[in-house]
């Protein structure tokens, strides 16, 4: 394609965005209400609906049906487009740091080993360079979360277009992340240790750690008047139910010994995190109903011996086996990479799963697991307009092309800092 | 001079040679007395054997050994009846008596060292030739007692630490002497590694292909130096120069290793003596071709305590095959005509070398070969035939006095003479009552058993069926053995006497009472023992090996077919487009028609319909399959080459084959201004890294620009070296290329010029023969270098990352240099801020040819995927797109006329997709390089059921060698680090 005639693309493409957003100032919230026809409707449960109608208004879908309904407001024609959910990237610290290599931009890791009272939320950069590129991929919704330590501390569930994190804040405080020990250790080469892993004498030792600290969270109750205890007191609501016990774990013996042990304990909800051998506990997931955030499945595979696809198939042997999977971006480069996570979900439908099913793992399975489905995760009336529409199929990277995209109904910009450059220098070189 | 007069002193080894010092505590009293040993099995050397023979020794040398010798009258006659006599082994690799050096150890926020610290010697503090081992020996009686319990009279020893370690010693383990009498030679051999000396932090090299730069350009100055060309002083190269002609060692460690230091030793016409790891048996052939005589360790491998099945888990195919096969090393080295010789280094206890020599023959190994590596083959490395390792006229009386064959489990070792010096391991002289026997005892039988060591007997007692608590010990002819029945002691004594087997003598009763006892010994059944040796050769399973020797490796090297893909869609690359329902036919590794209706009577047909063929991917940069990928040690590295270290059994190899690749560059990292040297290698799984590079590959080497090379991420202690700003990156280029330019001249005028690795690397890319790829991102920095480069009249090949490529893409045009780039990556550093994933688009659309890179071992598995995201970010069009991932990466590495599109003529590297090959759903079904299949998905499947098999086989062999009592190891995972242009190695 010569120059000319990419710029040409660009400029209605940004046009077209012009009119309906200004720029990457938050969206306001909608005023008329608007109806999406035509489009192939995925609504994120399972089920498609081929020419659909959609009409949204005051942020929430009032029509998700078949041909066949009067329109509303202002029209989008989307024949042979496709419609979404939003797609959510949980266990993110998107907003929590900007320049990985940049210490001063850096804030998703405080210091200190039991520390569920630090808040992601307060330090989440609603205005970062990294959140707005994740939207013209389709990922419109995040669980902003700490790292580091034993208990990194409590995340919460934000959307990507807002003013500040107050105003991003879809649900606040919803889990306590729990870095579950290694009962293997890697060698800390930096002091000449061999980099093997070989096993963790300390590991029941820290496990026992984490067991009473929970233990004497739960004692501590609702004693809260005299001698507060921060810490403590920031665990209360996963005894209650309210919030979920985020449980970072990779190995079958950890994850067994993690989920049984917070069980045991009193924990009420618990969603395992990472779980490359959950494929060895699907008992005790079941027994417990663990949810699971499955690591990106773009990774390569833990030991030389495994199957080179394993990472991508993973969600399908555990949704084939009635777990209830979402995936999870955490690792190298997990900002910057969290607007992968649509094709994420298509490397799995390579290994055979359905691709609605694929589709579920990044938004209604996704919404269950952080508890924000009675408004998210699906195209379903009554539910937040919080969706996009993709001139092709959005889970493959070839055809994902977004031209419109919703959060509670309100129409944001999908250009961004890269979008900007890329039309500056074309306007250059075919100025040239 | 030094030197020279020790050799002199202690050639003359014998007590004679002190016959001129003063004696002051009395008369003189040398002894020389024969000592003549008769009736014996002499093993005079391992093929020489003489049956009843004698030996006469005398001033600690053999004066003579054969059949009716007439004994001198002043002779001690020892009749040796039943017995045999082999010379004593030679470990020709040890530290006997040298503390090897401890790290010091770098400080927290320690400023690097970059340059020597030495005054007169090279300028490396690794390259220690000038040592001499001599000069921090210490005799070390306890190693030595429990060296000649192992059966060795003579070590061969030095200081293991630096890269060239200088000269080691020869010492004999006589106990009652001085180093006057034992030491035969103090400059032995000279000894080298790829391993840096622990008492220096010097930086370079940081890398194993550093290491062997660093060697060759050691050898060549060393010549210079020799030549008289340089006027200062370097006590080092003055070393090297002297130590040219001993015996060369080098410890190399590893299989792969060994051929990398036989290669360095190929150039300067010096042939190694490797010390091998013991998995040379992985590489026999290669390993055989070097001609190098080896030095084995005998350390095999513990099984690993696999009761866990999580622990388990962690343990590699590989590791576990590893403890299977490694004893069958020196067999397999024998049978394929490797001369070796055994050393003791890296065994934990000395007490496992007989038991594992013994393991070694019974995984195959031939007795002789084993005393051949154990006496001759030392003394033939270390250029002694003559005067140690036989027991011909005229060597050292340096022998062994054993039961038997040396060995078989049940030999018992008596003596162990060194230099005419007796030393008793185990008295042969006292009796072995070793056996059953009845006991008769206060009126009641006993079954009695008495088996163990000689020196250390076990004794079982039962009375009927009941056993009894009981004591034994014997010393000196006497027996003494403590009977407990009912808390009730019962003391029993015997002088054992030689012309009975039956013992008797007297016991204390616990009242106090004394009688006499009897002890008859029972008639052993010697099928028994047969059968049970036989039962343990049935139970010996040595798993095959496979290439490479890993999981996933091949049993059999995949073969050049004749293919003919039918009916597919073919993504040509060519003016023809993507062509369907089309027929590609390959042949001796070639594409040979591309068609409709095609047919071979020989191809094997696939059906390709509905599928997708295209050319194999090719990843411009990439860091999987090499052992080390940064020499940071510098700034400049271009003196090493990844070509140099290959590792060519990473399982990424596999995995990138698994994702369509079948090509990729292999760059050094980014730690310099200037790297190092390419591998651009096709990924053939199977081969050794030597034929995965391609034949007259193309030369490239690797530039860095930016915050790598100026430090910025790598702490506050990383200051001091220059460059610290993209300024400085600038000059560094204009320095090292000004330098190169007169280096050049120099050379093409005919004078003598010293030989610099690296200038020879920076000239030839003025002389337009190697080519740049310059990791690069802020539009300064590419703009620098390319008007550097004008400067010096050459053109950049290509921009790598180049992640700002797109703000001066017309410059790069106007250069014609290419951009390969990653498809989506930024914000990782401060550098990449402005990093777009249009950037591919936009320099495509400018007319830069573009490529898209993995730099990342998982992601290169899935190039495919990020070429789709140029159609995504900038509307590239799918054609275009594809040719990102293959024939532009090729255009830039100039393998374009071979390999990059589906064309007559190229080499058959070809891949089968599933589905559309840019969108994720698609799969890789089958890699082909030049027409032999790497990868097949239906072949995969079947190597996990293989694999899980075998590891399974393997676990339950280490279960049952745990349950018999074999020691075991904690399971380890084995991890290679994942490279990347920041890793810092070593």
């Amino acid at each position: 394609m010569n120059i000319k005639l990419i710029s040409i693309a660009i400029s209605l493409l940004l046009f077209l965005s012009e009119v309906l957003t200004a720029q990457q100032t938050p969206a306001p919230k909608q005023q008329e209400a608007i109806t999406i026809i035509g489009a192939i409707a995925h609504l994120g449960n399972g089920k498609i609906i081929k020419n659909s109608i959609l009409i949204f208004e005051n942020g929430k879908l009032t029509t998700v049906a078949a041909d066949g309904v009067q329109s509303k407001g202002k029209v989008i024609n989307a024949e042979g487009k496709h419609v979404y959910p939003g797609f959510i990237i949980p266990n993110s610290t998107l907003g929590l740091g900007e320049i990985s290599a940049v210490r001063a931009t850096m804030d998703q890791d405080e210091i200190g080993e039991m520390i569920p009272h630090i808040r992601s939320l307060i330090a989440y950069n609603a205005e970062s360079k990294i959140v707005e590129s994740l939207r013209p991929n389709g990922v419109l919704l995040a669980q902003a979360t700490p790292r580091g330590g034993t208990i990194s501390g409590t995340s919460s569930v934000v959307q990507l277009d807002a003013w500040n994190w107050e105003d991003a804040a879809v649900k606040v405080d919803d889990g306590i992340h729990l870095n579950w020990p290694n009962s293997f250790k890697q060698g800390r080469w930096w002091l000449g240790e061999p980099r093997g892993f070989s096993p963790n004498k300390d590991y029941t030792k820290q496990v026992n750690k984490i067991k009473n600290f929970i233990q004497e969270a739960k004692a501590y109750g609702s004693d809260t008047k005299n001698n507060r205890h921060l810490p403590f007191e920031a665990t209360q609501e996963l005894f209650s139910g309210k919030q979920k016990l985020y449980i970072h774990a990779n190995a079958a013996r950890e994850i067994t010994d993690a989920i049984s042990s917070m069980k045991e304990i009193g924990v009420k909800h618990i969603v395992l995190v990472g779980a490359y051998q959950a494929d060895k506990t699907i008992a005790i997931l079941k027994k417990y109903n663990v949810p699971v955030l499955i690591q990106r499945t773009h990774s390569l595979p833990f030991s030389n011996d495994d199957d080179y696809d394993l990472p991508y198939r993973l969600p399908k042997i555990l949704t084939d086996n009635g777990i209830l999977v979402g995936l999870e971006n955490s690792g190298d480069m997990e900002r910057m990479n969290s607007r992968n996570l649509p094709f994420y979900a298509g490397q799995v439908v390579g290994q055979g799963l359905d691709k609605e099913k694929a589709l579920q793992l990044i938004t209604s399975n996704t919404a269950k697991i952080l508890g924000i489905d009675d408004n998210y995760g699906t195209l379903e009336v009554g539910k937040s307009a919080t969706l996009f529409i993709s001139e092709g199929d959005a889970l493959d990277m070839r055809t994902n092309k977004l031209t419109h995209a919703f959060i509670d109904g309100r129409a944001i910009s999908l250009e961004t800092h890269q979008t900007k450059l890329y039309k500056r220098y074309m306007d250059k070189y075919s100025d040239d | 001079m030094r030197i020279l007069f020790l050799c002199t002193l202690f050639s003359f080894i014998n007590i004679s040679a002190q016959e001129y010092f003063p004696k002051n505590d009395g008369v003189k009293s040398k002894n020389t007395n024969y000592t003549a040993f008769t009736n014996a099995k002499i093993y005079i050397t391992p093929t020489q054997i003489i049956e009843k023979g004698t030996m006469l020794i005398k001033e600690g040398k053999v004066i003579n050994a054969g059949i009716g010798l007439s004994i001198p009258k002043n002779a001690t006659i020892i009749d040796l009846d039943g017995k045999s006599i082999y010379p004593s082994f030679i470990d020709v690799y040890s530290n006997f008596g040298i503390v090897i050096p401890k790290s010091k150890g770098v400080r927290f926020r320690q400023k690097p060292q970059y340059d020597s610290k030495r005054k007169g010697y090279y300028w490396n503090e690794h390259i220690r030739p000038e040592t001499n081992a001599i000069d921090k020996f210490k005799y070390d009686d306890k190693k030595a007692i429990e060296l000649r319990k192992a059966g060795f009279g003579i070590v061969n020893t030095h200081l293991q630490d630096g890269i060239i370690r200088g000269a080691g010693l020869l010492v004999t383990l006589k106990a009652d002497g001085t180093n006057a009498d034992r030491l035969l030679d103090d400059t032995s051999a000279q000894y080298l590694s790829f391993t840096k000396s622990k008492v220096s932090n010097q930086g370079y090299p940081t890398s194993l292909m550093g290491a062997m730069a660093l060697l060759r350009q050691v050898y060549y100055d060393s010549d210079w130096y020799a030549k008289g060309n340089v006027s200062t002083k370097d006590l080092s190269l003055e070393a090297l120069n002297s130590n040219k002609n001993l015996a060369q060692i080098f410890y190399a460690n590893d299989k792969m290793n060994a051929l990398r230091a036989d290669k360095i030793g190929d150039l300067f016409n010096i042939q190694y003596t490797i010390v091998g790891k013991g998995n040379e048996y992985q590489l026999i052939n290669e390993i055989k071709n070097t001609n190098a005589t080896f030095i084995l360790p005998v350390n095999f491998p513990k099984a690993y305590d696999v009761e866990n099945p999580f622990q388990a888990d962690y343990v590699n195919l590989s590791a576990m095959r590893y403890w299977n096969q490694a004893p069958s090393n020196p067999g397999v080295l024998a049978k394929n005509g490797v001369s070796f010789s055994f050393t003791t280094h890296h065994l934990k206890s000395l007490n496992d070398f007989n038991k594992n020599l013994q393991k070694a023959i019974e995984y195959g190994l031939d007795k002789t070969k084993a005393l051949e590596a154990l006496t001759t083959v030392p003394a033939h490395i270390l250029r002694k035939s003559n005067q140690i390792g036989s027991l011909k006229k005229g060597m050292l009386a340096n022998f062994l006095i054993t039961s038997g064959d040396i060995f078989d489990k049940k030999t018992t070792l008596y003596e162990n003479w060194v230099q005419g010096s007796k030393n008793i391991i185990n008295d042969m002289n006292i009796k072995d009552i070793r056996g059953d026997y009845t006991l008769s005892l206060a009126g009641n039988n006993y079954n009695l058993t008495i088996n163990g060591k000689p020196a250390k007997l076990n004794m079982k007692v039962k009375k009927d069926t009941v056993k009894i608590n009981s004591k034994i010990h014997y010393s000196d002819d006497w027996l003494s053995i403590i009977l407990t029945e009912d808390d009730k002691p019962k003391r029993l004594n015997a002088k054992v006497s030689s012309d009975s087997d039956n013992l008797n003598g007297k016991a204390i009763l616990s009242n106090g009472n004394t009688v006499n006892w009897t002890a008859t010994k029972k008639i052993a059944d010697k099928k028994d023992d047969k059968k049970t040796d036989k039962d343990n050769k049935d139970t010996l399973t040595i798993l095959p090996i496979t290439f490479p020797n890993v999981g996933y490796g091949f049993k059999e090297k995949p073969k050049q077919e004749t293919i003919l893909f039918k009916n597919a869609t073919v993504w040509t690359n060519e003016k023809d487009g993507i062509l369907k329902n089309t027929d590609v036919l390959v042949k001796n590794g070639k594409i040979v028609k591309v068609g409709t209706n095609l047919s071979d009577k020989k191809a094997k047909i696939v059906d390709a319909t509905g599928k997708h063929l295209t050319s194999g991917i090719i990843d411009e940069h990439s860091h999987i399959a090499a052992a080390s990928i940064n020499e940071a040690g510098h700034n400049s590295s271009a003196e090493v080459t990844i070509e140099d270290n290959i590792d060519s059994e990473d399982i990424n190899i596999y995995r990138n084959l698994a994702g369509g690749v079948t090509t990729s560059q292999i760059l050094h990292g980014s730690a310099n201004p200037i790297g190092g040297r390419s591998a651009i290698i096709k990924l053939k799984w199977g081969e050794i890294g030597d034929n995965m590079i391609y034949s007259n590959s193309p030369k490239f080497i690797k530039f860095a620009l930016g915050e790598n090379v100026k430090q910025s991420n790598w702490g506050s202690a990383q200051t001091i070296r220059f460059p610290q700003t993209r300024m400085g990156v600038e000059q560094v280029y204009m320095d090292y290329f000004q330098r190169a330019k007169e280096y050049d001249v120099l050379k093409k005028s005919g004078k003598p010029y010293r030989k610099d690795i690296e200038m020879e690397v920076l000239a030839e890319i003025l002389n337009k023969e190697r080519f740049i790829s310059c990791h690069s991102y802020v539009q300064s920095e590419i703009n620098m270098l390319m008007k550097v480069a004008e400067k010096f009249d050459f053109n950049i090949n290509t921009f790598t990352h180049i992640l700002e490529g797109y703000k001066v893409a017309d410059k790069m045009k106007a250069h014609g240099v290419g951009g390969s780039t990653f498809s989506d990556w930024w914000a990782y550093k401060y550098e990449v801020n402005d990093a777009i994933p249009y950037n591919a688009a936009i320099m495509h659309s400018v007319g830069v040819v573009t490529a898209i890179n993995s730099d990342s071992r998982e992601m290169s598995r899935r190039l495919n995927q990020e070429a789709a995201k140029s159609v995504k970010y900038g509307n590239v069009s799918e054609e275009d797109a594809w040719k990102f991932v293959t024939l532009n990466p090729a255009k830039l590495l100039h393998i374009d006329d071979r390999v990059g599109s589906i064309k007559v003529g190229k080499d058959a590297d070809l891949v089968l997709w599933s589905d559309h090959p840019l969108s994720v759903y698609a799969k890789a079904e089958k890699t082909m390089i030049e027409g032999k299949v790497y990868f097949d998905i239906e072949k995969d499947k079947l190597q996990r059921e293989v694999i899980k098999k075998e590891r399974n086989q393997l676990i339950n062999m280490m279960l049952n060698a745990k349950s018999k009592g074999a020691p075991t190891q904690a399971p380890k995972k084995h991890v290679k680090k994942e490279l990347h242009c920041d890793s810092v190695d070593y």
